[in-house]
């Protein structure tokens, strides 16, 4: 293979990828995120106690997180062909990525809200503050900063899997690695998509790092 | 009808705050343990009101029920007439908007400016924009940090952490404030400084402020009713002078330094107990205890002293030990109280 089939090949793989990553991870956010805050505020010292809700919902997501992505993946054929209309290609992906990302995000979002001091929660509370009005202007934009950093964590980790997907239906860098690079022996092909991936998650952990330092108000 | 001061024909009690019979109990592995027990206070409107003990006395447990921040589990306590042990959750948020709290971590949003912070209980209880903005200006001024206003919280001292705390918990129109180690975290120039503030509202705003200190010092300065809290029950109750000048508990003996513990059985071998002698900011012109040893011969050792200048006034106790004989005893005793200081004698 040349450097001149390589790059258009490259060029798509990043977007394909890209295509699956962003979407993937801000569904999951929208799962996660309520997720994240329910398993905080159920504890039984948080604003909301209900120690069975919240023993259930960890048993859940624990349930969830620990499938592998790629068995997951395969499980879930019958369901994605069901809601996305097919079960292979770059748009299809997404569902089995959301789903098997979620749990993870939940988790990566309550430990964020759990470093949020629990004095400021209990001055919100005796202040006359609603469950509601401490989850949005208490516990999200104190953890915010956390909150980005674990955002950086959750895309490079679905980057990932977008990866391991390219193995058995998906799309972009993973898939070009897989069947140019390994399955038809094209190393340099298969080199090129993985730094590809590599400067990705560069990328992304950067600019996570940045933000979160940037929005974060706790240095002088 | 006219009403008295304080006393309005809705609420006929001049009490705003009421602990009756109030009972908390932890369960631990194997039974319970008591935190509070048999607590009954009464705290007038437009006072100071002091708890102080030591720590693990129960005072933080206490104060937090009164906000319903942590709940008892017998008694009764009444705000304003209203028991809140009996509030729904709609109740309970208006009620904390009336009786605010400031902490001894300040327990400001890290995130937020100091404009924000103060902002924060408006916003929550829906009051306009516009009216939200000119009274953080009010707030600010009152607490002076005018010019903090864009600041983050992480920039200011201990000391101004604990003014936006303030401002942020005057911003509800507080009838209460309630003070949970407020000074505890500061030095002692600052936190002459923020009592100082503390009184200012007290006076010129006229809310009723419950003070949680373990340190003295805090309740002889701005207190005017004080409650000593030992190992959850109350050991003495009165007004801060009455307490200090006649204590008669072995908790308040000991908060006040009266009796060191480990020198308590000494006493005890020697008969005589040791007097105790009060300065309690009446003006004394001689040096009492120098006359006691010129005038009248007598050997007197002093066995501890502390006494200092309060807002002007000599505030302090001595501790001195006189012969065993009764009657010279008598005549010491009869010298110092001529002399305007409070003798009493010291029985551990």
């Amino acid at each position: 293979m040349t450097w001149d089939k390589i790059w258009p090949l490259l060029w798509q793989g990043t977007q394909d990828t890209l295509l699956m990553t962003i979407p993937s991870t801000l569904l999951a956010y929208v799962l996660g995120i309520p997720l994240g805050v329910l398993l905080v505020i159920t504890r039984k010292d948080h604003i909301l106690p209900h120690p069975t809700f919240n023993m259930t919902l960890g048993f859940v997501v624990n349930l969830l997180r620990s499938i592998p992505f790629i068995i997951l993946l395969v499980m879930l054929f019958p369901v994605t062909r069901a809601v996305m209309g097919s079960a292979i290609g770059t748009v299809p992906i997404i569902f089995p990525l959301t789903v098997s990302a979620f749990p993870y995000v939940a988790r990566m979002v309550e430990g964020s809200l759990l470093e949020v001091d629990g004095g400021v929660i209990e001055a919100a509370q005796s202040m006359g503050s609603s469950t509601f009005q401490i989850i949005r202007k208490v516990l999200l934009p104190e953890a915010m900063p956390s909150l980005v950093n674990g955002f950086a964590i959750c895309i490079t980790t679905i980057l990932a899997y977008t990866a391991m997907a390219g193995a058995a239906g998906g799309d972009g860098l993973g898939k070009y690695a897989i069947a140019y690079g390994l399955n038809r022996r094209e190393y340099t092909m298969m080199y090129a998509a993985s730094i590809c991936l590599v400067i990705l998650v560069v990328l992304f952990q950067f600019l996570g790092t940045k933000v979160s330092k940037m929005i974060d108000h706790r240095r002088r | 009808m006219r009403s008295v001061e304080g006393v309005t024909k809705e609420n006929p009690s001049p009490f705003l705050i009421e602990l009756q019979d109030v009972r908390k109990v932890y369960p631990v592995q194997g039974g319970e343990v008591v935190a509070l027990n048999d607590i009954n206070l009464k705290i007038r409107r437009g006072e100071i009101y002091g708890i102080i003990g030591l720590s693990g006395a129960g005072k933080s447990t206490l104060i937090r029920c009164i906000n319903r921040l942590d709940s008892p589990t017998e008694g009764r306590i009444l705000i304003d007439g209203q028991n809140v042990l009996e509030m729904n959750k709609r109740q309970l948020r208006s009620m904390r908007r009336k009786v605010s709290m400031i902490f001894q971590q300040f327990n400001l949003l890290m995130q937020q400016t100091v404009e924000k912070n103060i902002r924060y209980p408006m916003e929550i209880a829906g009051v306009p924009r516009a009216k939200i903005s000119a009274r953080v200006k009010e707030l600010l001024k009152i607490v002076g940090l005018e010019d903090k206003a864009k600041v983050y919280p992480i920039q200011l001292s201990g000391g101004q952490r604990q003014r936006v705390a303030i401002a942020r918990a005057l911003a509800s129109d507080p009838e209460v404030l309630l003070c949970d180690e407020a000074t505890s975290a500061l030095d002692p120039m600052t936190t002459q400084s923020i009592l100082k503030l503390l009184q200012e509202i007290n006076r010129e705003l006229g809310i009723t402020i419950v003070v949680i200190t373990h340190e003295m010092a805090v309740i002889r300065q701005i207190c005017t009713h004080v409650a000593i809290l030992d190992g959850g029950v109350i050991a003495e109750e009165g007004s801060v002078d009455e307490v200090f000048t006649h204590t008669k508990s072995a908790a308040g003996r000991r908060l006040f330094g009266i009796v060191a513990p480990e020198s308590e059985e000494v006493r005890l071998e020697s008969g005589t107990p040791p007097v105790r002698l009060v300065f309690d900011g009446e003006q004394i012109p001689e040096p009492v205890v120098a006359n006691l040893i010129l005038k009248l011969g007598l050997p007197v050792s002093i066995l501890s002293a502390n006494v200092r200048s309060l807002n002007g006034k000599q505030y302090g106790q001595m501790i001195i030990e006189l012969p065993e004989d009764p009657v010279i005893r008598k005549t010491a005793m009869d010298f110092l109280r001529q002399q305007g200081v409070a003798v009493e004698e010291v029985h551990p």
